[in-house]
């Protein structure tokens, strides 16, 4: 029932031709338990209070991006963004991202002294594993690089978000992320930074109904809709563990 | 004091019927886990400690192949048990190309129809289609190896390396499982492994996974009697349950997040990660105390294994290498249905149901040819329960 509501919610926005809009939270809906963490942004919380100012800078691969002309606008990161000045209209928001596709997290962390350098971030968002996984790289390797970037960019003074694989279940018999997604969850717990849980999300999303994540498509729409809700769902994560209470998003159901 | 029982696993000529069972169960259960997203695995072992059925298939079929070949090297010598042990590795790498066959019917099918935006980056594993020249010779080498494909490189790698290890297992026992845990030490110092394609490791590392298909072996060469005097302690009893029950609070904590935040620090960063590829302390500590408590509590004699009820499982665990094959392939099937038409928690239920049920009806199927065609042979003269004891091992 719920999730026919769902349908019908989500083909009514795309008949009216809203989906591109900033999601109502029934359409991104994400159970507290998957948003709420121990774990608190503090740096980006001080740098909020004292100054209005955000930096975020997005590292990640080929599923940190969409292909399309509206691509670079439509993909989370953008999205993010967008739905962070909505919210804190006199603040001065910045997320870069930096998304390069079939790019393995170990070449991600050569490169990471210089975009730390380059963009000074209070928070960073890095999404690993999947290019990981497809190139078969060993989970203790894949464990050794996550470590190191994540100390790199906490000793840079930044709070780290790692942010998992998408759920994929067209691919799953054929890749299986599971063993990356527990890296990465132990990583983040032992050096105290916070999960982006995307795979338990989009898995959710996909048996709530609120996405077909099955459906074999060439058109865009349903892929800026997810990204859409990622980028949501992120600024709804990063409000909360960073305290940003007064201005609180709405995540329960 | 119940019957001394359970612990003695004697070397008769008798087939011990909770090896079947228990290996009956472990395919089932390896068939459930190979579907992801099945609310019927939550049923499974894996959910409720650290080792899963993946221990229990490799320590039986230590155990089985010792019970097997060790037989004919004592009565037909080395070369002829050698042969037969490696005729047995040639079946297992058949089955696996088999197998890979119709994976590649499932990814090329995928390929050809599946196409989304969202996904540009995952649809990347499909471009080994591109060099299939490439692919498939490293599938014939046994380095690649697709999701779900490893425990049978794994099995085969173990038997090609069985025959000398049965012969010291016969000669010295102690000093056969004292080199295989050896071996398993230094690959953990050394990070041996088997390299796999297009990089990376072998999934199930056998030099670590060797261990406990030796230590099965061992059991079934008089181990276990030696054994018998600890496995009926008391005291070890106490230990393997209370070690039981740590594991599975500690796996409590994967699934309930809120329950995370009690386990302590030292003790998350001194027991994560546990790791599969390597045949974790953990994970072989969690079979060793499964398998006490089991074998105290469910006797060899136990009037159940002889029931109607368990026979389905047994009948699967007589024929673990046709089974296993179905299982895989099964799980292929499962769940291209729930991809392609639904996926609800009911259509999960019914595949696994539906599923088990094909492997019990093949069983019986394989049990029932082997009937057949003993009894049309007139010439073969064997003990009654020779062609399971001899075919599956």
């Amino acid at each position: 029932m719920k999730s026919a509501i769902a349908i019908i919610a989500i083909l009514a926005a795309c008949l009216t031709g809203a989906a591109r809009a900033a999601p109502p939270p029934e359409q991104c809906d994400v159970p507290p338990s998957l948003i709420d963490s121990d774990v608190d942004l503090s740096r980006v919380t001080n740098a909020f209070k004292a100054n209005h100012r955000l930096d975020i800078t997005v590292i990640g691969s080929g599923s940190s991006a969409l292909p399309g002309p509206d691509g670079a606008r439509s993909a989370y990161p953008a999205r993010l963004e967008a739905m962070l000045k909505q919210r804190f209209a006199g603040a001065d928001i910045k997320v870069i991202a930096h998304a390069r596709s079939k790019e393995t997290t170990a070449t991600m962390v050569s490169g990471l002294d210089k975009t730390l350098a380059d963009d000074k971030p209070m928070l960073v968002i890095w999404q690993a594993g999947t290019v990981d996984a497809l190139n078969g790289v060993a989970p203790e390797d894949f464990r050794g690089s996550l470590d190191a970037g994540v100390e790199k960019i906490q000793s840079a003074g930044a709070d780290v978000i790692l942010m998992n694989m998408q759920f994929s279940p067209r691919t799953e018999s054929m890749l299986d992320v599971s063993p990356y997604a527990e890296v990465m969850r132990v990583v983040a717990e032992q050096h105290g930074a916070l999960l982006f849980d995307r795979l338990a999300i989009m898995h959710y999303w996909n048996d709530a109904g609120t996405f077909d994540l099955y459906t074999a498509t060439k058109k865009y729409d349903m892929a800026h809709r997810v990204h859409d809700c990622i980028g949501w769902a992120l600024a709804s994560q990063i409000i909360e563990s960073a305290h940003l209470d007064a201005v609180r998003m709405q995540t329960t159901q | 004091m119940p019957s001394p029982m359970a612990a003695s696993l004697p070397i008769t000529s008798e087939r011990d019927l909770r090896l079947d069972l228990f290996r009956g169960v472990a395919l089932w259960l390896i068939f459930l886990d190979h579907i992801p997203q099945n609310v019927v695995n939550w049923f499974s072992i894996r959910n409720y400690g650290f080792s899963d059925a993946t221990e229990i298939f490799i320590f039986i079929s230590g155990y089985t192949a010792a019970f097997v070949y060790g037989r004919a090297m004592r009565e037909r010598g080395i070369i002829i048990a050698s042969a037969r042990v490696l005729r047995r590795a040639w079946q297992i790498y058949v089955a696996h190309i088999f197998l890979f066959t119709i994976f590649m019917a499932e990814i090329a099918y995928v390929a050809a129809t599946f196409d989304n935006p969202l996904y540009a980056e995952e649809m990347n594993i499909l471009n080994f289609l591109k060099e299939p020249d490439v692919t498939i010779f490293q599938a014939l080498l046994l380095k690649f190896k697709p999701v779900n494909m490893d425990v049978l490189p794994l099995y085969i790698v173990l038997l090609l390396f069985f025959p000398p290890m049965l012969w010291l297992l016969l000669r010295q026992p102690a000093v056969a499982l004292a080199g295989s845990a050896l071996v398993y030490v230094l690959a953990w110092n050394f990070d041996w492994n088997l390299p796999a394609y297009p990089n990376g490791v072998w999934f199930f590392n056998p030099f670590a996974w060797q261990l406990l298909f030796v230590f099965g072996a061992w059991c079934a060469l008089g181990g276990a009697q030696r054994l018998e005097g600890v496995l009926r302690s008391r005291i070890v009893l106490g230990i393997a349950i209370a070690y039981l029950l740590f594991a599975f609070v500690i796996t409590l904590t994967w699934y309930i997040e809120p329950l995370g935040r009690f386990v302590p620090v030292w003790l998350s960063d001194w027991m994560y990660p546990i790791d599969k590829t390597n045949l974790d302390v953990l994970r072989f500590a969690h079979f060793l105390a499964l398998a006490a408590v089991t074998v105290r509590f469910v006797p060899r004699d136990w009037p159940a294994l002889k029931s109607r009820y368990l026979a389905p499982a047994i009948r699967c665990g007589q024929h673990s290498l046709e089974i296993f094959c179905l299982g895989v392939f099964l799980a292929f099937a499962g769940q291209f249905i729930i991809s392609e038409w639904s996926g609800g928690p009911l259509m999960q239920i019914i595949i696994s149901l539906v599923g088990i049920l094909i492997m019990v009806a093949t069983a019986n199927l394989i049990s029932w040819y082997k009937r057949m065609e003993g009894r049309g042979l007139t010439t073969r003269v064997k003990p009654p329960d020779a062609d399971l004891a001899g075919g599956d091992a």
